[in-house]
């Protein structure tokens, strides 16, 4: 099979005006990065990296609540990985288990549910970060710690869903997107028709991708083709994963446990809508509730640009820190850190130093 | 935080199913996902299965990781 080159090449020819996709996946972010995909594209056509990094857009606040709550001995901090490094205010989570803190690095949400049978004395506090893909995984946990009555569970909740981001970003205006590469596994708990609203309320093409480079690539020729045929349609390149529907035993979990609510993106803003907050009925294990944490306003490096980079209005070259002061040992913001972040997978795969 | 490629299902214990990535066990929790069954693909995330692969899809995923530019 080849890669659909030519097709883009042709359908790029066709343009009257340079476009710019926007991704908003890390795992989309870190592919296209990995197999060199902006360079095999045509001058007249870019793609720019939205918000699709979980911990990348996680206010710092909720970094220091997380660090503050780890310092507590009878607390012990469940996370994945991805969240160990990012930079707080004073400290990371990594820092403060090098210095005795409970921190543990968990696989799944049911890990940490093991965790707090297995220590009933303590309270495991889970860190629950992500977007809808990860959301039912953890809903899950919640229904299942009140089937058991579990006492000592609680979840630290900044869950986000995607689609009200990419709504936030094209109402900003502050980029120009003409198109969307709209993320294949949050598609696969949301279904395809998610992104309906953005076509009809903007005029802008959504497709739904998978994460080989044919599929990204394959995207982009299928937006090319919508724009040059006037089109704004969402079509579903990844169609072997991804329904019209999406999962419904997910999507009634996240009903049943989650409700929507305004959230604070990093680098973005309160965006209306796009958080899922723990209902009343589960309080009990909702760690900002249960646990009284407090959020407080988060001291971060004024020079670091990831909230511009996570809008798509600067690559992670324009920061004057990048491969400088800040690099995958030494991050400064957690683009860096993650494995879905865009200073990483620019790092790792393009390395040059800012100029 | 994703696994995109597909897991096999080679063992079934109520919600819990022992998957096998190229020739890699290991065990996954099928709570998110519609009547598993022994030698199911599933796709991973976090811990869970969240979707069942059809064989065809699988095969379509062989064919598009064989692209080259
Ligand atoms: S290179 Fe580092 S400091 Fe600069 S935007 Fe990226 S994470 Fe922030």
């Amino acid at each position: 099979m080849k890669l659909p080159l030519q097709e883009i090449a042709g359908l790029a020819q066709r343009l009257t005006r340079p476009v710019q996709f926007m991704e908003v996946c890390g795992t989309h972010t870190m592919a296209a990065y990995r197999s060199g995909l902006h360079q095999l594209l045509p001058p007249n056509v870019r793609l720019l990296s939205g918000p699709g990094c979980p911990v990348c857009v996680t206010d710092p606040s909720y970094i220091d609540a997380a660090i503050e709550l780890a310092g507590h001995p009878d607390i012990i901090v469940a996370t994945f990985g991805d969240l160990l490094r990012v930079p707080g205010s004073d400290s990371s989570l990594e820092q403060e288990r090098a210095a005795g803190a409970n921190v543990r690095i968990v696989y799944s949400p049911s890990d940490a549910l093991v965790l707090a049978r297995e220590c009933p004395s303590k309270k495991v506090v889970f860190l629950g970060v992500g977007f809808e893909t990860t959301a039912p995984t953890v809903a899950w946990a919640i229904s299942q710690a009140a089937l058991d009555d579990r006492k000592n569970f609680f979840v630290l909740c900044a869950h986000k869903t995607m689609p009200q981001a990419m709504d936030a970003l094209l109402h900003g205006q502050a980029v120009k997107i003409d198109g969307f590469i709209c993320p294949g596994h949050v598609s696969v708990i949301t279904g395809a028709q998610m992104y309906r609203f953005i076509c009809e309320r903007y005029r802008i093409p959504c497709v739904v991708t998978g994460f080989e480079p044919w599929d990204i690539l394959s995207a982009i020729k299928m937006l090319l083709r919508q724009v040059v045929e006037g089109r704004a349609e969402v079509e579903n390149e990844y169609s072997r994963s991804v329904s019209e529907a999406g999962n419904p035993v997910a999507q009634r979990l996240m009903a049943q446990v989650f409700e929507p609510c305004d959230v604070v993106w990093r680098g973005i803003g309160t965006i209306p809508g796009s958080g899922l907050r723990i209902r009343k009925e589960y309080a009990r294990f909702d760690a900002a509730v249960a646990l009284d944490v407090t959020f407080v306003e988060a001291r971060v490096n004024p020079s670091c640009l990831c909230g511009t980079v996570m809008r798509g209005m600067a690559t992670p070259f324009d920061c004057r820190l990048f491969g400088r002061a800040c690099s995958p040992s030494h991050p400064i913001g957690p683009c860096m850190v993650s494995s879905e972040g865009v200073c990483a997978a620019c790092f790792k795969y393009e390395k040059r130093a800012a100029a | 935080m994703c696994l995109a490629v597909p897991a096999r299902i080679v063992e079934l214990r109520e919600t819990t199913a022992t998957i096998s990535v190229d020739g890699a066990l290991r065990d996954v929790d099928v709570s998110l996902i519609e009547e598993p069954r022994l030698g199911d693909y599933v796709l991973i995330h976090a811990g869970f299965a969240i979707h069942k692969w059809e064989q065809s899809e699988v095969e379509e995923l062989e064919e598009i990781r064989s692209a080259t530019a």
